[in-house]
């Protein structure tokens, strides 16, 4: 066991995000979150790498555990010069052999000296992926990493998480809401809306009630999903909103 | 050679400006320019603190300024933004502080040399008291340079990297209280937000670096100072507001010519396209 949440809850502000998260991850797997907007799939990463902490519950690391983390955009102010390779060593020195190894584990041995405000958004995704490398994680972290990605890039992406998984013998938990993709890719997959739907192989997920009642049975039909996803809430509805 | 009050004036400038530089840049990546100006007005009460006490101005300004970095850095974040903040607390002591100066009976006062500064008039304790700030900032932004650099790219990402951006945000809003209560004899209240932000905003083009670009605002600050100084010998102008203008000269002149050099750069390649 890498890391593991015991009835979680969180909350931002007063409103209630997340409640009663109870998941744990091991050693190697890929493990998928889906959920609609506003699920709580980046509060939930958040809270895992410990940016907001939770009002109930725990989470158990192992001891030493180094967690990678992509997070789902970066704001670069346009008022800040920074090159890829000055970004890759905040906040400490790395040495020119490391600095190879994850901007070629990542696919980014291009960019090291463009500047961060030039990058596409395929780009800064790779470089936000080296640096998460950079201290050799036992767990990935990725907040939808293939947002505004095509089709051939969202499939690349993907390749590389998989040789990277293998390289460095991570685990890793990928955020999307990209369902087709995803799913043939992952050993598990969790659904996610506020709290823990269903979880379980992607196969099977996909056929379970409480998942297409999210999602909707047919996955390009909005208006079912849309109105499925309500009925669903109705019938598990938060602790908090009763 | 400290006898002259030329050359202390030129060293107080200069002191000033090394250490405004580095946070000129922080002010100016956080988008808090606001908090110079808002600094500088509570400054007001601080000197109004300080003839109220009979204490040495700069220790009021500092108590001031302090308390209210510190003050924003804790309500920052619940709710309230942050200029809004800033424009509350800079405003109600501006006006509080120009309230308790009228009621100070028997002191005569000369307000302006508390908004403009009086370079002229640094003695060599104010000397002490300015390269003392201005070591003791540089040392605090030296020492969390890279924390603090992360935590204003991305919160997330230092807490990730185990730096809490609220504590690099406090230590950043202690040195900026620091260099405005040193930076008061100088430049005086109005104008301390120009030293930070315009030579930081005259190096952004300049520079690739983050680094690059804090130092290249520290001459540019410090070329200012001892020009501004020259110039207001020379055609006997207000001292503080000369150097304020020579920086923002430079701001205009340089950002001109890096943007003709691009031009050229630009036009040559795309010549040379044309031949390919």
């Amino acid at each position: 066991m890498l890391i593991e949440t015991r009835n979680l809850s969180v909350r931002i502000g007063k409103t209630p995000i997340l409640s009663d998260i109870t998941m744990s991850i091991q050693r190697g797997e890929i493990v998928t979150i889906i959920g609609p907007n506003g699920s709580g799939k980046s509060t939930l990463m958040r809270t895992l790498i410990g940016a907001l902490l939770p009002c109930q519950g725990e989470i158990l690391r192992s001891p030493g555990l180094r967690i990678g983390y992509v997070p789902q955009r970066l704001h670069i102010d346009e008022t800040l010069p920074l090159t890829v390779r000055r970004f890759l060593q905040l906040p400490r020195r790395r040495s020119r052999e490391e600095l190879q190894a994850v901007v070629s584990s990542a696919g980014a041995q291009q960019l090291l000296d463009h500047q961060l405000l030039a990058l596409s958004g395929g780009q800064l995704q790779r470089v936000l992926l080296a640096r998460a490398l950079l201290d050799k994680p036992d767990l990935l972290l990725l907040d939808e990493p293939t947002q505004g990605l095509d089709r051939r890039g969202t499939s690349a992406f993907y390749h590389q998480i998989a040789s990277i998984r293998q390289q460095y013998d991570c685990a890793v938990i990928l955020v999307s809401h990209d369902l087709r993709v995803v799913m043939r890719r992952s050993e598990r997959v969790i659904c996610l809306n506020g709290h823990i739907c269903c979880e379980g192989k992607p196969d099977t997920v996909g056929t379970s009630t409480a998942f297409r009642s999210l999602f909707g049975q047919d996955e390009d039909d909005d208006t079912l999903a849309l109105y499925q996803h309500r009925e669903h809430d109705r019938r598990h509805s938060m602790p908090e909103a009763v | 050679m400290l006898n002259d009050f030329l050359y202390r004036a030129a060293l107080a400038g200069i002191g000033v400006a090394l250490a405004a530089a580095p946070l000129g840049c922080f002010v100016v990546w956080r988008r808090m320019a606001f908090f110079g100006d808002a600094t500088a007005h509570a400054a007001m009460l601080g000197v109004a603190l300080s003839l109220t006490l009979s204490t040495p101005i700069f220790t009021g300004v500092l108590a001031i300024s302090l308390a209210m970095a510190i003050t924003v850095s804790t309500l920052s974040g619940r709710g309230y933004a942050m200029d809004t903040l800033l424009g509350v607390m800079a405003h109600s002591s501006l006006a509080i502080g120009l309230v308790c100066v009228s009621f100070l009976s028997g002191v005569r006062i000369d307000l302006m040399a508390y908004l403009f500064g009086d370079i002229l008039a640094v003695g060599k304790t104010d000397l002490a008291i300015i390269w003392g700030g201005a070591i003791l900032v540089l040392a605090m932004v030296g020492y969390r340079w890279s924390a603090l650099l992360l935590s204003t790219l991305s919160p997330d990402l230092a807490r990730a990297s185990g730096i809490s951006p609220r504590r690099e945000q406090l230590i950043l809003l202690i040195a900026l209280a620091i260099v405005v209560a040193v930076a008061i004899k100088v430049v005086g209240v109005l104008l301390i937000a120009a030293m930070l932000i315009i030579p930081a905003a005259t190096a952004r083009k300049l520079s690739r670096t983050p680094e690059a670009m804090a130092l290249m605002a520290a001459m540019i600050g410090a070329c200012a100072s001892v020009a501004g100084l020259a110039v207001s010998y020379r055609f006997d102008s207000p001292t503080g507001p000369t150097i304020v203008c020579v920086v923002a000269f430079l701001f205009v002149v340089l950002n001109g010519l890096q943007a003709t050099v691009q031009r050229i750069r630009t036009l040559l390649s795309d010549e040379r396209q044309a031949f390919d």
